[in-house]
């Protein structure tokens, strides 16, 4: 048994939270993931019960293919059925007439830290970043999210179906990220994504620097890439150990992280802004055998587009925040463009409270910077940034982020084409039950936070 | 003694009443000709919002010598003009955001290059964004070409509740004297949950505060001689700091105030009464809850429609603010509260529209009403024969994110798209 969970905790995917939905809650200590091992806090994530949907008269954005005008999306027990032209409605089917309206595959941010930093932001919920030591690989974004922070309403209200929790980005080694499904729960394990991978938050540049420079390092960008090597080193040496025949080490959360990430489980997700910072943390993967999957923030993309179609890394960017900081002076607007010129993965991301609420029309922003500058960008390939290439990133594009048969029944319903200022999400479904609906205030849900202490008439 | 508006020590008191006290007043910059143009241009077939009258489709509009000299649906195109075919394209002033650091910060992490607030808390009122403007600053270009031609710079402050005087500037120009339009625009001061931090721990201690400065710029105004001699009690401000709040006292300046929840606000509505100060709101995320209240006592508001991130101190923050406030007929201006994004404003106000505010309230709320509020309504705001020509011709509805501003005119001087980012863009392009 304790080898078991060693095991998990080093190598598996699966020891995430790889309980199938739907499936009966495991009986404590004996949680088992698909491969049998040990899980440690499993999901507890079920769908809820609805009745199978059929969308029709849409324009579909499948985020897999050109779009469907007059185009029908049919989902049946949380899953997608069929995306087309002419789908005969099935007996006891829900049919919803969306004339004029728009369809797409619900949103996804790869980069939050809602339920981290929530709403209220006072210092008694304020959990996003262990700022006590450069690596801080031990710790998982999962065991600080408030999971009554009521900006996932909010998110739900904008189409976001899933998103990536990262801890902040004050350490080399900020810690373990968690996807989950943005739906109401008391705890944050009724929200993880099931068999979703694990990420891993690193940090490039001025952060770590500023915030260690007087606490014993890292004071400077060579000191960054020292911690770096330094604790790949160990990791390695870790997992040898652990394979070895020999006495084994005892365990450790940190080094069982950074293992992870050599053994190809947990995903790298870079918080990097510099093109020069982020061709030697390539670099650093290659000394170490692991992959980047994300570079976050990414504002210096642009310039090394081609490096990063080549590594296929995908770039989580703004659409347009510059100048905040010096590493963020050189970001403009074409960042998003000119990746596409050059092939390589764009993701809109938010990192915050208020623009995970507008996914849409940041994106519709990026869209545009391209479009009026000679780049043309489609709405088949904007809708790529928020759907498809984040759930890519962090590790679920099997599952969800189009609208293809068999995946899971995430779906958004705009009252008009998603990338206008004046489109809102009218209806969000989430494996294919409808928990948002803009028409129907029963289904907006107001977390335990929000009870009793507004006029009743308040919406958001 | 208050760490937060400490009086001056007896040695700078001593030194002080070495000089002859200066009256500031509000000043209105004297406007330079330099940028004018001596070309005419017309811009004809286009959808023009004057935002005075009627929306005027298939009008035209003629700029000379850096002002409108003509604009309506029979407007004939003067001979040797440069015409703007505007035939699909919509014309508006450009807009003004009401609240930014434009000019006054570079990059925010960067202490060299921002001038936005000090850490000495002996200066208040009496601080002026104006002796820090850069007209070089990045943000400028990178915002002026997006259609924004006017904004207001703020002091940012982070020690006192009185942070100081904010100026009103058009966004063409290489020299500050060039670009300051009004200054200064206003006395900010931070109430609420900010305000108490600053007060010492609560809101109470904010407003105490606050009344104390104006009492003792009242006292002083009325005491100078004996202040200058020696003979009369310690104030709380400096004497600069109480000579900028005179013309607050005598009406000609507002407190322009930081505050969100609704009981703060009624406060400061009470406060203003009571003092006799006129006030515009900044921030305000409850004010829907009290839109009443602001639209009878005649107070402003500056807000970003996109704020609603509910905390302790705006908990019935929304969406709806900007539409429920103009409702209830609440003059509201629209701010990206930016620096170097005030290029965003644009979504703010078509985030508002979104949300239930007309459209053409929306576009007022970036150009006339910030115009009238601040002052300067005889000069911009509204496209009107003989005011300054800062016009923007848009390819479609400027809130819409596809839309481009083609043509960008501050003061009828063009403005090319020739800043920072388009020169990186451009390098990364091939």
């Amino acid at each position: 048994m304790k080898r078991a969970l060693v095991a998990c905790a080093l190598l598996g995917i699966g020891c995430a939270s790889a309980q199938a939905p739907g499936a009966q809650s495991p009986t404590p200590g004996e949680r088992r993931g698909d491969d049998g091992e040990a899980v440690v806090f499993p999901s507890t994530y079920e769908r809820r019960e609805a009745p199978p949907v059929l969308i029709r008269n849409a324009t579909v954005l499948t985020a897999a293919g050109p779009r469907i005008e007059n185009g029908s999306v049919l989902m049946r027990d949380g899953k997608i059925v069929a995306v087309g032209r002419d789908i005969d409605a099935p007996p006891g089917v829900r049919v919803i007439d969306a004339t004029g309206k728009w369809v797409t595959p619900g949103v996804i941010d790869s980069h939050s830290h809602l339920g981290d930093y929530p709403a209220p932001g006072v210092d008694a919920v304020s959990d996003g970043n262990e700022m006590v030591n450069p690596n801080t690989a031990e710790v998982w974004a999962e065991h600080s999210v408030w999971p009554q922070d009521p900006q996932f309403d909010l998110a739900r209200a904008g189409g976001i179906t899933a998103l990536q929790i990262l801890p902040g980005s004050a350490n080399l080694f900020g810690g373990r990220g968690v996807t989950v499904k943005n739906v109401p729960s008391v705890t944050v394990q009724g929200m993880k994504f099931p068999g979703a991978p694990y990420g891993l938050k690193m940090a490039c540049g001025e952060n770590p620097k500023r915030v260690y420079g007087q606490r014993g390092g890292p004071a400077t960008r060579m000191g960054n890439v020292a911690g770096y090597r330094t604790g790949w080193i160990r990791a390695a040496q870790y997992l040898e150990d652990m394979k070895s025949d020999g006495r084994r080490p005892t365990r450790d959360l940190e080094l069982e992280t950074l293992a992870g990430v050599l053994e190809g489980d947990i995903l790298v997700q870079h918080h990097c802004y510099r093109a020069d910072e982020m061709a030697q943390v390539i670099d650093v993967a290659d000394e170490f055998g692991y992959k980047v999957s994300s570079f976050h923030h990414a504002v210096e993309a642009y310039k090394i587009g081609e490096l990063l179609k080549e590594r296929d890394i995908c770039a989580s960017i703004w659409a347009d925040w510059w100048g905040f900081k010096l590493e963020a002076y050189d970001g403009i607007k074409q960042n998003a463009a000119l990746l596409h010129q050059d092939g390589a993965c764009i993701i809109i991301h938010s990192d915050d409270a208020q623009g995970i609420q507008r996914l849409n029309q940041e994106a519709a922003k990026a869209m545009a910077a391209g479009n009026q500058n000679g780049i043309r960008i489609t709405h088949e390939d904007a809708i790529r940034w928020i759907t498809i290439n984040p759930a890519k990133a962090i590790g679920v594009d099997g599952m969800t982020g189009s609208l293809e048969p068999g995946k899971m029944a995430d779906v958004v319903i705009w009252d008009g084409d998603p990338f206008s200022v004046y489109t809102k999400a009218e209806k969000v479904f989430i494996d294919g039950a409808l928990l948002f609906d803009r028409l129907d205030p029963t289904t907006h849900h107001q977390s335990d936070f929000m009870l009793g202490i507004l006029p009743r008439e308040v919406t958001r | 003694m208050s760490r937060l508006l400490r009086a001056y020590g007896p040695n700078i008191m001593a030194s002080a009443r070495r000089f002859v006290p200066l009256t500031l007043g509000v000043m209105l910059a004297v406007l330079p000709a330099s940028t004018a143009h001596a070309q005419t241009t017309a811009i004809t077939n286009a959808r023009i919002h004057t935002i005075s009258g009627p929306t005027i489709e298939n009008g035209t509009i003629v700029i000379r010598n850096g002002r409108i000299a003509a604009v309506g649906a029979d407007v004939e195109v003067p001979e040797n003009a440069r015409v703007i075919d505007g035939t699909g394209k919509v014309v508006t002033p450009g807009f003004l955001d009401a609240s930014t650091s434009l000019g006054i910060v570079e990059i925010g992490g960067v202490s060299g290059t921002n001038d936005a607030a000090t850490s000495q808390e002996r200066l208040t009122a009496a601080f002026n964004v104006a002796d820090a403007l850069n007209p070089r600053a990045t943000a400028i270009p990178v915002t002026r070409v997006e259609g924004i031609t006017r904004a207001v710079v703020v002091p940012g402050g982070f020690q006192s509740i009185l942070r100081g005087q904010g100026i009103l500037i058009h966004l063409d120009g290489l020299r500050a004297d060039e670009m300051i339009v009004r200054n200064p625009v206003g006395i900010y001061v931070t109430l609420g949950e900010s305000g108490a931090g600053r007060a010492g721990g609560s809101r109470a201690a904010a407003m105490l505060l606050l009344r104390e400065a104006l009492q003792d710029a009242r006292d002083y105004a009325a005491n100078r001689n004996a202040f200058m001699q020696g003979n009369r009690r310690e104030y709380a401000l400096s004497r600069l700091d109480l000579e900028a709040l005179q013309p607050v006292l005598r009406r000609e300046l507002p407190l322009i105030i930081s505050v969100n929840r609704a009981a703060d606000i009624l406060n400061v509505l009470q406060f203003a009464r009571q003092e006799n100060v006129r006030v515009i709101l900044s921030g305000a995320e409850e004010g829907w809850m009290v839109a009443s209240d602001l639209a009878s006592a005649d107070v402003p508001v500056i807000i970003n429609s996109m704020n609603n991130i509910p905390g302790f101190d705006n908990l019935g923050a929304t969406l709806e603010n900007a539409a429920r406030m103009h409702a209830a007929g609440v003059t509201v201006m629209l701010s990206s509260f930016d620096g170097s994004n005030v290029r965003n404003l644009r979504q703010v106000a078509g985030n508002a529209v979104s949300y239930g505010m007309p459209h053409e309230a929306a576009l007022a709320a970036v150009t006339q009403v910030p115009a009238q509020v601040f002052g300067i309504a005889d000069r911009y705001g509204t496209l009107e024969v003989g005011k300054d020509a800062d016009v923007v011709v848009w390819d479609g509805d400027p809130f819409e994110f596809a839309t481009k501003a083609e043509y960008v005119f501050i003061r009828g001087h063009e403005q090319l798209p020739d800043n920072r980012q388009q020169m990186l863009f451009e390098r990364y392009r091939n």
